[in-house]
C-alpha cells in the first residue's frame, strides 16, 4: 500500500506519454465513449420494452443479464482477434458490460410509473410520444441515472482490461507492474482506478440530484 | 348532448362490460352513473373519451361521432377527473393544472395565469400552487384532479367516483362545491360513483346500472326515490328502509335550496331542489 502511495506521488510519474494524466484521460475517454454507446443502445431499448409486451420485454432483459455474466477479457480477446485489432472492436465487450443495468433500469423507470398517472396523461389528451416525454421519462430519470451510475462504475473498473490489448488506460500500470514485479505501481495504477470509480459514483449522485424533478425528491415526502 | 346508440364493449378476455347500452345525457346537467362494482361504470364513462374503444354501437357529442375525432385531440377538449387523482408526481400543482392548456398550445405566462385562478374557484389556496401533489392531503389532491379538468373550460366534464377516496366530512364539502361550482359554469357532467347518496345528491339524472352492463333505470332523482323499478333497482337503493331513508334526506338536502344550481338552464331538467314543495 506505501509503495503504491509513494508511486502515485512520485513527480517523475507524472510526466510523458506514460504519465498519470495521459492514462487518466485514456481511461476517462474510454469509459465515457462505452457509457455514451450504452446509453444510446440500453435507452431506448429499455424504453421500447418497457412499452411492449411482457414476453418481449422478459427475453431481452434475461439477455441482457446473461450478457452481464460473460466473462470481459475473454470476450475482448475473442474480439480483438476477430476485429483485426481495433480500438473500438476493443471496446464492444465493455458495451455489453454497460447495456444491461441501463436498460433494465429504464425498463423499471418507466413500469413503475403510476397506472393512474400514465392514464391521466392520455386522458387529458397527450399523444403517446407526449406521455413518454413529459411524464414517463422525468418521473424515470432517478432510476435511468442510478442504472447509468452503475454501468460508469463498472466500466471505470472493468477498462483496466483494455490494458491487456496495449490500449494504455490505468489498467497499463497494473499489467505492466504485475509482469515487471513492480508493485508499487500495480498498486498505485489499482488505487487510481478506485478513486475515479468514486470520483464517477460521486458526480452521478450529485447529477441525480440536480436533475431529479423536486416533486420525485424523497426527503420532501 | 351525449348520446349512446346500441353500445357494447366486449373486452379482449371476453368479458361483456357494456351491453348495447342506448342512453341520452343532457347538455348543461349532471347526469350520474351509479351501480355494484364491475357493472361498467367506468367503461361507459371511458368511451365517451375514447380511453376504451366500443366494439359496437355509436357515441355522440352533439351528433358528432367520437371516433371521427383523433383520441387526443377529443380528448383535450373533454374534462377528465380520473378516481384518486392521478396527478403528475413531478409537476407542481399549477402545472399539472396546467397541463391541457399547455398541450393545446397556450402559452406558459397564460396557462399558468389560468390555473391559479383557477386555484381558489375549487377551493384550494393559492399558496398550494407551488406544491408538489405528495404535499397534499387527499381532499386537495382531488381539488387539484378538478381543477385540472376545467383548466381549459371543456363543455364536458367526465368524473370517475372523483370523491371516493377521502373521508365522509370531506366529501360532503367536495360536493357542496361541486355542486356550486357547477351552478356558475353549467357543464356536461357525466358522474361516475356507487354511492346511492351521493347519486341522489349530486344527479340531475340518474343512471342505475346493473350487472353486465346495462341500465336498469334511468330516471331523475326523484323519479327514482319514488317510483324505482323493483327487484334490482330497489335492492340497490337498499330496499323499503334505506329508500325511506334517501327520500328522508333528499327532502332535508333540498328544503334549503330553492333553486338547485344549475337546474334552472338545464332544459328538460327535474333536478331535486326544482320543486322544492312539492
Ligand atoms: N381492460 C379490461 N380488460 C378486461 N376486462 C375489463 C377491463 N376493464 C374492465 N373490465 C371488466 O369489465 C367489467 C366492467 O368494469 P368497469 O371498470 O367498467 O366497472 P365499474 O362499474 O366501473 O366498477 P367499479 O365500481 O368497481 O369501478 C368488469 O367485469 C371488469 O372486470
Ligand atoms: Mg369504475
Amino acid at each position: 500500500m506505501n509503495a503504491g502511495w509513494e508511486w502515485i506521488t512520485d513527480p517523475a510519474n507524472w510526466h510523458g506519454s506514460d504519465g498519470i494524466p495521459v492514462r487518466l484521460a485514456e481511461h476517462v475517454g474510454y469509459t465515457l465513449l462505452v457509457l455514451l454507446v450504452a446509453l444510446a443502445i440500453g435507452l431506448p431499448l429499455g424504453l421500447f420494452i418497457a412499452h411492449a409486451g411482457q414476453r418481449a420485454a422478459f427475453a431481452v432483459i434475461n439477455t441482457a443479464n446473461g450478457a452481464r455474466a460473460l466473462p470481459t477479457l475473454g470476450l475482448l480477446v475473442l474480439i480483438f482477434l476477430l476485429s483485426t485489432g481495433s480500438d473500438v472492436a476493443a471496446l464492444i465487450p465493455l458495451v455489453i458490460l454497460a447495456i444491461p443495468p441501463i436498460l433494465v433500469n429504464a425498463y423499471e423507470g418507466i413500469r413503475q410509473v403510476e397506472p393512474q398517472v400514465r392514464d391521466a396523461a392520455r386522458g387529458m389528451g397527450m399523444t403517446g410520444r407526449q406521455v413518454l416525454f413529459r411524464v414517463e421519462l422525468p418521473i424515470a430519470v432517478p432510476l435511468i441515472l442510478l442504472g447509468a451510475r452503475t454501468a460508469a462504475v463498472q466500466v471505470v473498473a472493468t477498462a483496466t482490461v483494455a490494458a491487456y490489448i496495449n490500449l494504455g488506460g490505468l489498467g497499463g500500470y497494473i499489467m505492466d507492474g504485475i509482469l515487471l514485479r513492480e508493485y508499487g505501481e500495480a498498486v498505485g495504477g489499482s488505487v487510481l482506478v478506485v478513486l475515479l470509480a468514486v470520483s464517477v459514483q460521486g458526480l452521478f449522485t450529485l447529477f441525480t440530484h440536480l436533475v431529479t424533478p423536486r416533486g420525485l425528491r424523497k426527503e420532501h415526502a | 348532448m351525449i348520446s349512446f346508440k346500441g353500445v357494447t364493449k366486449r373486452y379482449a378476455d371476453g368479458t361483456v362490460a357494456v351491453d348495447g347500452l342506448d342512453l341520452e345525457l343532457a347538455t348543461g346537467e349532471i347526469t350520474v352513473f351509479v351501480g355494484p362494482s364491475g357493472c361498467g361504470k367506468t367503461t361507459t364513462l371511458r368511451m365517451i373519451n375514447r380511453m376504451v374503444e366500443p366494439t359496437s354501437g355509436v357515441i355522440a357529442i352533439d351528433g358528432v361521432d367520437v371516433t371521427t375525432r383523433p383520441a387526443a385531440e377529443l380528448r383535450r377538449g373533454i374534462g377528465y377527473v380520473i378516481q384518486q387523482g392521478g396527478l403528475f408526481p413531478h409537476r407542481t400543482v399549477l402545472d399539472n393544472v396546467a397541463t391541457v392548456p399547455l398541450l393545446l398550445g397556450w402559452d406558459k405566462k397564460k396557462a399558468r395565469e389560468r390555473a391559479r385562478e383557477l386555484l381558489p374557484r375549487v377551493g384550494l389556496d393559492a399558496a398550494l400552487g407551488a406544491r408538489y401533489p405528495h404535499q397534499l392531503s387527499g381532499g386537495q389532491q382531488q381539488r387539484v384532479g378538478v381543477a385540472r379538468a376545467l383548466a381549459a373550460d371543456p363543455p364536458v366534464l367526465l368524473m370517475d367516483e372523483p370523491f371516493s377516496a377521502v373521508d365522509p366530512v370531506v366529501r360532503a364539502g367536495l360536493q357542496e362545491e361541486f355542486l356550486r361550482l357547477q351552478a356558475e359554469l353549467h357543464k356536461t357532467i357525466v358522474f361516475v360513483t356507487h354511492d346511492i347518496d351521493e347519486a341522489v345528491r349530486l344527479g340531475h339524472r340518474i343512471a342505475v346500472f346493473a350487472k353486465g352492463g346495462h341500465v336498469a333505470q334511468y330516471a331523475t332523482p326523484r323519479e327514482l326515490l319514488a317510483a324505482p323499478e323493483p327487484g334490482f333497482v330497489t335492492e340497490f337503493l337498499g330496499g323499503e328502509r334505506g329508500l325511506r331513508k334517501l327520500r328522508f334526506f333528499a327532502e332535508l338536502d333540498a328544503t334549503p335550496e330553492a333553486a338547485r344550481p344549475g337546474s334552472g338552464e338545464a332544459p328538460g331538467a327535474t333536478a331535486l331542489g326544482e320543486a322544492p314543495d312539492a
